[in-house]
């Protein structure tokens, strides 16, 4: 009986020879991460629970990403307990405003994760970093705190399906393309408890960053991780993290059996994915961009943990550089990482963005979740390149949200209702 | 252990954001996050929910954000558990984490009106429609999770961990 990656990671990690789906087992943990909303709840339920010590203080992150800078008194004091317990615990993977980013664009970005890692954060997109042939997962706040005290967490070793794309994608079609598309095939809870391998021609012709966008969204559909299998382009992600960092020195490479089981085996055809929007209020609401074109819209936000990735600043650009913004529109850009702003500082992006007429945030998950930065009134409508679109996801829940690529939303920005680039006079392209 | 009350019935999908959005996540109190409860799908639900009321829904329950605070909001608006054809990975994890008491029972979900008195009976496993006359078997956790709730919930268990691996 062969093991898919997902099962041979999670062996690795629980010290058995194999585990197989639907197993319970206790697995080590690489890396704990929890951000300003959910650190405060674990960290009182870890003192409550009378624990004095995390297991390694080289393995906990705390990441002040999504209501920080403060976005008010009562923020300012989640962060601040945050902050003490970093420094009281030694935490080495602290990260302050000014050095900070968006947790799942910062960690991988800074070399905490390694292929075939174990990585649990308290945050749902924790699922983004298999994209670098790791499991990774979203929990709560109890089980960070008991992650932090003990080193190790239960899993339930979940069934995979995997996912075949095959053929090249059309001029534009990214990965974001791929997995709205996907998650509008399979549902919202279409990977219920299930790992989602993601496999085939397509995938492998995609960019890193485009591979952490469609891992990002696995728990849009319910999934339990998202993983992609390692090659080339993993390896070279990987080597230029920062010297002596995990992603350098750590890991080990996994790879399906090809007798590996799986729950379900779905194939996609890549070339026959349209430039696709969900609109509200479920990321499955998949649909074609270039049939939307009678949405209106007020917002475009551009960024987060899915799509805040140099090459997604980059498409962003290549549609708005030498065009303006609709008069009726407002585009917030929420860069990953400062490492992002600087590199779109360096090759011209940033100012191609501004003078087009966008604001830039600060690396922050705020607008995405409602919480500042760009919160949305009653009726209003946005389109974002973010993950989710339920009743008041952006702020009132009498607004509404449409999922796009960075392509999709920078032309809707240009258009002043939902557009592709074609519609706004792109030049041929896109990233293939 | 057995709860009586009153059905606040949803659908399916109910996910984290409406439960408690996010605009009230700057805080970690108990009392001030259940007075935001179900805010987004159903706003006069603070006012209407009495100590002891259940709330029963369609699939994927708890869908979306990670926030423990979503379990944490339902618990201490008074609700005494909830009935759902499935519940979502993260917030099934959160909600035996933090107490919340969930039952997973396709048939009783889709049948039971708002309005409806239910009885659940954990220990026994089962729902009863009191207002319909219906009992249903719900389904059984397995066995891990039950120990985990037998424990009291996962810090208590971590807690047997870590002092059994301090003696050996």
């Amino acid at each position: 009986m062969g093991s898919t990656i997902t099962e041979k990671i999670l062996a690795r990690a629980a010290g058995r020879a194999e585990v197989h789906a639907g197993d319970i087992i206790e697995a080590q943990v690489d890396l704990a991460l929890a951000n300003d909303i959910t650190a405060p709840l674990a960290i009182a339920e870890f003192e409550k629970a009378g624990f004095t010590k995390v297991f390694d203080p080289a393995r906990i992150a705390l990441v002040p990403d999504h209501f920080a800078p403060n976005k008010d008194i009562k923020a300012a004091g989640q962060s601040k307990k945050m902050r003490e317990f970093a420094r009281k615990h030694e935490i080495v993977n602290y990260f302050e405003v000014g050095r900070v980013g968006i947790e799942h664009v910062l960690l991988p970005d800074m070399g905490l994760v390694a292929p075939g890692d174990v990585v649990v954060g308290a945050d749902s997109h924790t699922c983004t970093y298999g994209a670098v042939a790791a499991f990774s997962t979203g929990m709560g706040s109890t089980d960070f705190a008991a992650a932090m005290a003990w080193g190790r967490v239960w899993l339930r070793v979940p069934e995979s399906i995997k996912l075949v794309y095959s053929g090249r994608p059309q001029p534009w079609v990214t990965g974001k393309d791929l997995i709205l598309h996907t998650i509008g095939l399979i549902g919202v809870d279409g990977a219920l408890y299930q790992a989602m391998e993601l496999a085939g021609e397509a995938i492998e012709g995609l960019s890193m960053d485009e591979r952490f966008t469609m891992c990002n969204m696995a728990i849009e559909a319910g999934g339990k991780n998202g993983i992609v299998g390692f090659d080339e382009k993993t390896t070279q992600y990987l080597q230029s993290r920062p010297e002596g960092s995990r992603a350098r020195t750590a890991g080990k490479v996994f790879a399906s059996d090809p007798e590996a089981e799986y729950a379900r085996v779905l194939e996609i055809d890549a070339s026959a994915v349209p430039l696709t929007v969900s609109r509200p209020h479920l990321p499955s609401n998949a649909a074609a961009a270039a049939d939307l074109a009678d949405v209106t819209i007020d917002q475009v936000v551009i960024g987060s943990c899915t799509n805040g990735r140099l090459e997604d600043l980059r498409q962003a650009a290549s549609i708005l550089r030498g065009k303006k913004v609709h008069p009726d529109v407002r585009v917030i850009i929420l860069p990953g990482t400062q490492e992002v702003c600087l590199d779109a500082i360096a090759d011209g992006t940033m100012q191609a963005l501004i003078e087009a007429g966008c604001a830039f945030s600060t690396p922050t998950c705020g607008a995405c979740l409602g919480g500042h930065m760009g919160v949305l009134a009653e009726g209003e409508r946005a389109v974002a390149t973010t993950n989710r679109n339920f009743v008041g996801r952006m702020g009132h829940p009498g607004s509404e949200v449409y999922l796009a690529s960075p392509y999709v939303a920078a032309a809707s920005a240009v258009a002043g209702h939902i557009a592709t680039p074609e519609a706004v006079g792109a030049g041929k392209g896109g990233s293939r | 252990m057995i709860f009586e009350g009153t059905v606040h019935k949803y659908g399916r999908d109910v996910d984290t954001d409406v439960i408690i959005p996010a605009r009230h996540l700057n805080t970690s109190d108990p009392q001030e996050l259940a007075s935001h409860a179900m805010e987004d799908i159903d706003a006069g639900f603070v006012e209407r929910v009495q100590p002891g009321d259940i709330i029963v829904a369609h699939e994927n329950f708890g869908c979306g954000s990670s926030r423990e605070h979503a379990p944490v909001a339902i618990k201490h608006s008074g609700v005494s558990v909830v009935v759902a054809a499935s519940f979502a990975r993260i917030f099934y994890r959160n909600a035996i984490n933090t107490g919340l008491p969930i039952v997973v029972c396709p048939e009783a979900a889709r049948e039971a009106q708002a309005g409806d008195r239910l009885r659940v009976d954990l220990a026994a496993g089962t729902v009863e429609n009191l207002t319909q006359g219906k009992t249903y078997d719900a389904e059984a956790f397995p066995p891990f999770m039950q120990e985990l709730i037998d424990r009291g919930g996962l810090l208590p268990y971590v807690k047997a961990q870590l002092a059994e691996g301090s003696r050996s």
